[in-house]
């Protein structure tokens, strides 16, 4: 287990998500080679509640181990974790996950800008942060920490998004390294060594 | 603005040597976000001017521990965890002549009074004694008066209604203002106080201690010492309920404990 521990060298991909993002996630995650070379962190925004279905959804779709994240798990690469609802996700110095219940951010919790400036600060340079469809302002700020910790911003194309209001307000107000539809998605993520 | 590792550090040493707080083993993450929102909150332009107004302004340390720690709650919060305490946790309990129930970590009491009405509607609230503790004296004030705003009533309303609740929500309240009271029989049964669990110790044996998202913010060896804490203080078949996230499963006092189905509700086995 030791050699999958992650070190700020390995990459982290964290990608973030409203209205729309589901539907957009399943078709990108077939496509996604199984032995990823980097810890991939998936944060929606959902109703409150603690069933973890959105995991088990997901788990349909491919064959990359994917779990809903609890208190202090390990990031290890090649797998995937997704942020629990109600709950902001984190991402302590030591590789660990931490959750907080504090105040909703963009009236949500858990908030995409608050997933996306942890990791930024823990994994500076060696973190993509990728924004998928949705219909509010969240995530900005969060891909604007990311490109200043020297990270990779990507958009989903807003002409693909089923709600395009979120990417474009990234790619209007923010620095975005690339625009991708969900095929190129997956193939820039692939190509990622 | 930017906070570094090695500020925060200095700013935990400084509370701990003037003020006695001690939150050198809170969870490093959650802690900076908390002192960056606070910083933009009170209009900090640096964290220097943040740490000369803890060290030189002791009544700002209140607004600073009230902030700093995470006081977001709300009642039935979690509606099947309160169906299981509702059908199977309290049941198993109600044949003692007498109920001891800790809240550690209560806030400002909305989990305190959602257990009252539980406890009203089994008939077992006469016979219980909820003590309820925070560090924060400022929400347990909150909580001892036991006055909620309005607004939050319909999110609390459904949820009790999720969780089993069959009578009439609004009976347990009255509003005024935008503020609803909860009844004082609810409350009669309420001890409230300070305690912290980083550093204060046991007080009581208990049948049912709750802390519900407050291991979430400690690091590892933190909750290893605070679920030990809880270990000495809960009596033999006890419970211990923990946050939907959180776990005993790292803990060195798990092989004593006996996890109910899926809710992270726990039972001492001997």
């Amino acid at each position: 287990m030791a050699e999958n521990l992650l070190t700020p060298s390995h990459r982290l991909v964290v990608i973030g998500g409203s209205m729309g993002s589901i539907d957009a996630l399943m078709k990108l995650l077939p496509n996604l080679k199984v032995s990823v070379p980097f810890a991939l962190v998936i944060v929606l925004h959902r109703k409150s509640s603690v069933d973890s279905t959105l995991a088990d959804l997901f788990a349909t779709r491919t064959r990359i181990p994917i779990r809903e994240v609890e208190d202090k798990d390990t990031l290890e690469k090649g797998n995937i974790y997704i942020a629990p609802a109600d709950y902001h996700l984190l991402i302590e110095q030591e590789m660990i996950f931490a959750l907080d219940a504090s105040e909703k951010v963009n009236y949500s919790r858990p908030s995409l800008d608050v997933t996306f400036e942890s990791a930024a600060d823990t994994f500076g340079s060696a973190t993509v942060g990728v924004l998928l469809s949705g219909a509010n302002a969240d995530g900005t700020a969060g891909l604007t920490a990311i490109k200043k910790a020297g990270g990779l911003t990507i958009a989903q194309h807003p002409e693909t998004a089923q709600a395009p209001f979120m990417p474009q307000h990234a790619i209007t107000h923010t620095v975005i390294d690339y625009i991708f539809s969900m095929d190129e998605l997956a193939a820039y993520l692939n190509s990622l060594g | 603005m930017m906070i570094e590792e090695d500020e925060i550090t200095i700013l935990l040493s400084d509370l701990f040597e003037l003020y006695g707080y001690d939150f050198t083993n809170y969870s490093k993450a959650s802690l900076k976000r908390r002192i960056l929102r606070l910083c933009s909150l009170d209009k900090f332009p640096s964290f220097a001017e943040l740490r000369y107004r803890i060290k030189s302004d002791p009544t700002y340390l209140q607004r600073f521990v009230e902030e700093i720690t995470v006081n977001v709650t709300e009642m039935f919060r979690d509606p099947q965890f309160y169906k299981t305490l509702r059908t199977e946790v309290l049941p198993s309990l109600g044949s003692k002549p007498f109920l001891r129930i800790w809240h550690a970590g209560c806030s400002t009491g909305e989990e305190v009074y959602s257990m009252a009405i539980l406890l009203k509607e089994l008939n077992l609230l006469h016979k219980s004694l909820l003590y309820a503790t925070d560090l924060n004296p400022t929400v347990l004030e909150k909580a001892r008066k036991g006055i909620f705003p309005l607004p939050h009533l319909k999110l609390y309303s459904e949820n009790y209604i999720a969780s089993g609740g069959i009578h009439d929500f609004s009976s347990y309240y009255t509003a005024h203002y935008g503020q609803v009271k909860f009844r004082e029989e609810l409350s009669e049964k309420m001890i409230f106080s300070t305690h912290n669990l980083v550093s204060d110790r046991s007080f009581n044996e208990f049948d049912l201690i709750l802390c519900r998202n407050v291991l979430i913010y400690f690091d590892k060896d933190l909750q290893e010492t605070v679920l030990r804490l809880f270990d000495e203080s809960l009596g033999s078949l006890g419970y211990l309920a923990l946050g939907s996230k959180e776990t005993l499963k790292f803990s060195s006092v798990a092989a004593q404990y006996r996890q109910l189905n899926r809710e992270k509700i726990w039972r001492k086995i001997y």
